[in-house]
């Protein structure tokens, strides 16, 4: 089975639960254990939240993609964002890097525990587009069609 | 989100219902920053028993007000924490220096 899904909406903090709530449902149509679909909502949870806090700086009028594929060995998601992009993605994949001394720089180090492979492309002035897979496993193994 | 609070004893308890991410943030911050303020020598219970879903933008208002009391030589713990939270909590540390708690209002009302 394959299936995709586009939500695009706007830079506003009551948007983030509609994300994660979305992509946790199109999840569930996969074998993801109740487990492995709260940590996807967490990761997705973060990158929403990181499109709007630092893409968009708090503005309500940008808009934010979210594009997914799923299929029998998984799911991709794709957040993206046309804000002011990041200068150092390295930088910003440190663990405790934070422009907010409350976030604790925590948002990076939950997407890459939780996803199986994580990218991140930015072009200052121009956009952020974080592409998250998470792998379907069962007892803790990547199944068969993953492998 | 709704949060309830109760003063018991030498703790200000609050009851937080509904999801802590980016947009409640902000209000469960002001409204525990505020009973912080009102109740100076009171330590922090937060029951977290109606709360499914945490991210780091709720573990950023834990850890806050985990700094804000330790500075004022006040102590923080949760209480009801759901399977669901653990994992995430855990990765973030708090387990480490915030000790949870079974949750004395729930027991109270159990009895």
């Amino acid at each position: 089975m394959t299936n995709r899904m586009t939500l695009r909406f706007l830079s506003l903090a009551e948007n983030v639960g509609l994300a994660r709530v979305a992509v946790a449902s199109l999840a569930s149509q996969t074998r993801f254990s109740l487990q492995d679909v709260d940590e996807i909502k967490v990761a997705v949870s973060e990158a929403v939240s990181n499109a709007i806090i630092h893409g968009y700086l708090g503005k309500t009028d940008g808009w934010v993609q979210v594009d997914c594929l799923l299929d029998n060995s998984g799911l991709t998601v794709t957040v993206e964002d046309w804000g002011v992009g990041i200068e150092d993605v390295e930088l910003a994949r440190q663990p405790a890097y934070s422009r907010d001394p409350e976030r604790m720089g925590l948002g990076f180090v939950f997407m890459e525990s939780f996803m199986h492979g994580l990218t991140v492309e930015s072009i200052p002035g121009q956009g952020t587009r974080v592409e998250m897979r998470r792998l379907v496993t069962i007892s803790g193994e990547l199944s068969r069609d993953a492998q | 989100m709704t949060i309830l609070h109760t003063v018991l004893g030498p703790r200000i308890v609050v009851a937080v219902n509904g999801d802590l991410d980016l947009k409640t943030a902000q209000p469960l911050r002001d409204a525990l920053d505020q009973l912080i303020d009102r109740y100076p020598d009171k330590n922090l219970l937060l029951d977290l028993a109606e709360v499914d879903f945490v991210d780091s933008s709720g573990i950023g208002v834990i850890l806050g007000r985990y700094r804000k009391l330790t500075e004022r030589h006040r102590t923080m713990s949760l209480a009801g924490v759901k399977p669901a939270l653990r994992t995430v909590l855990e990765l973030a540390g708090i387990f480490s220096i915030i000790a949870v708690v079974d949750s004395p209002v729930r027991k109270e009302a159990e009895q």
